[in-house]
């Protein structure tokens, strides 16, 4: 059997699920569950693109997936009236300052000789920046949370239409990825995750606690979307006579057409990501990145810059699982810091490229769509496993309550022994490298 | 001005919490750097290895408790510790039967191993949630204070209370033991000999005659103990709840990296420098400032660095900083 066919049918199962789910949960959760794999799919471009073009290990893309979602608000988002003037100024400005203190501070630690004066100096340099910071950003941040606190009590955001924050997330994310690379790549490869690991604990740790900016755990509610709602479709006479004519009643055909909607734009961002991904994996850079990855000693005997390369494709990736994030708060419409679990958007991320084949950008988005499914439907069916296996047990008794209640977590253990497993005995996935 | 009370202020809200977080933190990254000295990866799975150590550890509590067997003003948790022990000795040798020993024999990269570590992390949480489930536990009895901040103040007169709480001294005092019994099994017998001279060169060894697997196992058992030993200590001291030993992987990578990773000493260093500095940047200095400076000088605010909320961008800033400045740490680690 030939590759192409051998993909083609494994991409036919799985787009065939979808309306096997829509016969058991209705079209709204089928095409729910496919406009998550859509999402999921285009986080395992990026992380195939750092890992299997690249070989880099990136555990954190719980926190670039988070600062997408950031983006959706900071642009969709409209202004809070009156935050900027009561203390949005003050705190661009305090973080402007806290810039200029760091930024100052490493240009004085490189031009003074080594010594005790330049300690005391950066450090004098370094309190002095911090007390005008905190002096400026506390009263602000302040006056911008008392502003109607429980509606906003944050700065809002530009306004702007939903879409363009796609590729702002895309830019907020690469930036991290600029901090994080700069510093780790270089050295050992494990030190990648350890500081990837570190900082999507801060970026969810920041969106938490920093109210003024995103609400906190107080949640934004209402992004705004690109496409229409569901209830001006209900509203609409010529949309519902459109959905009486093929007869359809026009409540589930509203939910139905905004889904397929999204499911449009998402399939294209996916498409030309893909292509996008295909273009550079068969030119001579992704030739290059694969022979730096396969022996870097050779690419760089070779003449080739290997830890800027390295930093390259990791920005290319992080912006890419950035785009996801901002593309995942639009469709959820919400902002919900306390949603973001590494369980599910580092781990799960990582077992779609390894299960889909890493190196493969096909393979990358056929698993990204499969593990998705498997995680969707795996909640309703661990439950029902385990009441399977409950059953001939007596109602009441605490070991059949702990049991049923802990299915839940059966899903960590379920996806990390499918991990070990692939690893294991299928290290080349689904659709291996060519 | 008042200097006596500031210092024990200082020493209750700072030092001795600090201390004893730093214990803790020196264990985790004991295991950590003992791993990377040995098996060359930086194992993700530690944090949960603590989480099923410290598991079992509170089990067997409970059924002491029920059974009333107790330590009189000790927790009954210091009885149960070496079947925690035992446990975790049992789960870390049967994930390296069927987990590592395959990678090791193939002589996979260092990334790969740190993949897998990642899976038998989080096989291992689901494990530990499923057991235990997923929320805080108690399982601390006994006497709660060595000296409590009342009976300071009636000691001593002084306006600030300072207070020692058992599982502060019992960490420390513990800590000690385990370092000082590990640094005499590294440098004084054979074993432990054995097992630096494969951390420093493995063909060496190799070709001395050490026995690879006998190494490794003897390694993964330290671990399990160390790992276990961390758990109970940090569960005791702060409470039992799976998810935080998984956050604790930050700081502990930290340590062992500011130490430099695959040196012990470097990992007990590491351990107290990022204790200290999490624990001032994110202490509320009012009070010693109070007592320090003149009262016209006297701060209104909290004089907080950090809330507290932001804890691991302490260790994670450090972590960066030790990276840019000086990636082998401060104790010459092997790793660059």
């Amino acid at each position: 059997m030939s590759s192409a066919l051998k993909n083609t049918i494994l991409f036919a199962v799985v787009f065939a699920m979808i309306p096997v789910i829509a016969q058991f949960q209705g079209w709204n959760a089928a095409l729910f569950v496919l406009n998550m794999g859509l999402i999921s799919a285009i986080m395992a471009l990026g992380v195939n693109l750092q890992w299997g073009f690249a070989g880099l290990f990136n555990v954190g893309i719980m926190g670039f997936v988070a600062l997408g979602g950031l983006a959706a608000v900071l642009v969709g988002m409209p202004v809070t009236p009156g935050a900027w003037t009561a203390g949005g100024y003050g705190i661009v400005a305090s973080l402007f300052l806290g810039a200029l203190t760091i930024g100052g501070a490493i240009l004085v630690a490189g031009r003074m000789a080594k010594g005790w004066l330049r300690t005391l100096v950066v450090l004098g340099i370094l309190i002095a920046g911090f007390m005008i910071y905190r002096g400026l950003f506390d009263p602000s941040v302040e006056a911008v949370e008392a502003i109607d606190p429980a509606l906003t009590g944050y700065l809002g955001g530009l306004g702007l239409p939903v879409i363009i924050a796609w590729p702002v997330g895309g830019l907020l994310a690469a930036g991290a990825a600029w901090l994080i690379g700069k510093t780790a790549l270089g050295l050992r490869s494990d030190y990648l995750a350890i500081a990837t690991l570190g900082i999507a604990e801060i970026i969810i740790a920041i969106l938490k606690n920093e109210d003024w900016l995103s609400r906190g755990v107080k949640n934004v509610v209402g992004v705004p979307r690109p496409v229409p709602y569901e209830i001006d479709l209900q509203n609409n006479a010529a949309f519902v006579d459109r959905a009486a004519g093929i007869g359809v009643d026009a409540v589930i055909a509203s939910t139905i057409y905004v889904k397929l909607l999204y499911c449009g734009l998402f399939a294209f961002v996916l498409v030309l990501l893909l292509w996008l991904a295909q273009m550079a994996l068969n030119s001579p850079w992704g030739r290059m990145m694969r022979a730096i990855r396969d022996n870097e000693v050779a690419a760089e005997a070779m003449g080739k810059d290997v830890t800027a390369r390295h930093l390259q494709v990791f920005i290319l990736g992080s912006a890419i699982c950035g785009i996801a994030g901002a593309m995942l708060t639009t469709l959820d419409g919400q902002l919900t810091p306390g949603t973001y679990q590494p369980l599910r958007f580092t781990f799960l991320i990582w077992v779609m490229v390894i299960v889909g084949g890493s190196g493969n950008n096909l393979g990358a988005v056929l698993g990204g769509m499969v593990i998705y499914l498997m995680w969707d439907q795996g909640e309703s069916i661990g439950l029902a496993v385990m009441e399977w296996i409950t059953a001939s047990m007596p109602d009441g008794s605490a070991v059949k309550a702990h049991l049923i209640e802990s299915a839940a977590h059966m899903r960590l253990l379920t996806i990390g022994v499918l991990l070990l497993l692939v690893l294991r005995f299928s290290p080349r996935g689904l659709i291996p490298e060519k | 001005m008042d200097f006596l009370n500031a210092f024990i202020a200082l020493s209750n809200f700072v030092i001795i919490p600090a201390v004893a977080y730093g214990s803790q933190l020196a264990l985790g990254a004991l295991g950590v750097t003992l791993i990377y000295g040995i098996l060359r990866f930086s194992n993700f799975a530690h944090g949960d290895t603590m989480a099923f150590g410290a598991m079992v550890t509170v089990l067997v509590t409970w059924l002491f408790q029920s059974w009333g067997v107790s330590l009189g003003p000790l927790p009954t948790a210091l009885l149960a510790l070496p079947f925690g022990i035992l446990g975790c000795m049992a789960l870390v040798l049967t994930t390296d039967r069927i987990v590592y020993r395959f990678y090791r024999a193939q002589k996979a990269k260092p990334v790969i191993f740190v993949i897998v570590s990642l899976g038998v992390t989080f096989v291992l949480n689901g494990l530990v949630r499923f057991i235990i489930g997923p929320d805080d536990q108690r399982f601390l009895d006994g006497e709660r204070f060595i000296i409590s901040a009342r009976t300071f103040r009636e000691m001593t007169g002084l306006r600030e209370g300072l207070a020692f709480k058992t599982t502060q001294g019992i960490t420390i005092l513990t800590a000690v033991i385990v370092v000082a019994l590990l640094f005499w099994f590294l440098n004084r017998t054979r074993t432990g000999k054995s097992m630096r001279a494969y951390s420093d060169n493995e063909d060496l060894a190799l070709l001395s005659g050490i026995n690879p697997e006998r190494v490794v196992m003897i390694t993964w058992l330290i671990v399990a103990g160390l790992a276990t030993i961390a758990g109970v200590l940090y569960g005791l001291d702060k409470s039992f709840k799976p998810f935080t030993y998984f956050q604790l992987l930050l700081p502990i990578f930290a340590s062992a990296i500011v130490g430099g990773l695959g040196n012990p000493l470097g990992a007990i260093a590491g351990g107290f420098v990022i204790a200290f500095s999490e624990v001032t940047v994110t202490y509320a200095w009012k009070k010693v400032a109070t007592y320090v400076l003149p009262e016209s000088m006297a701060p209104d605010t909290l004089v907080q660095l950090l809330s507290t909320d932001y804890k691991l961008a302490v260790s994670f800033v450090i972590l960066l900083i030790v990276l840019l400045v000086k990636p082998t740490g401060l104790f010459q680690g092997k790793a660059v």
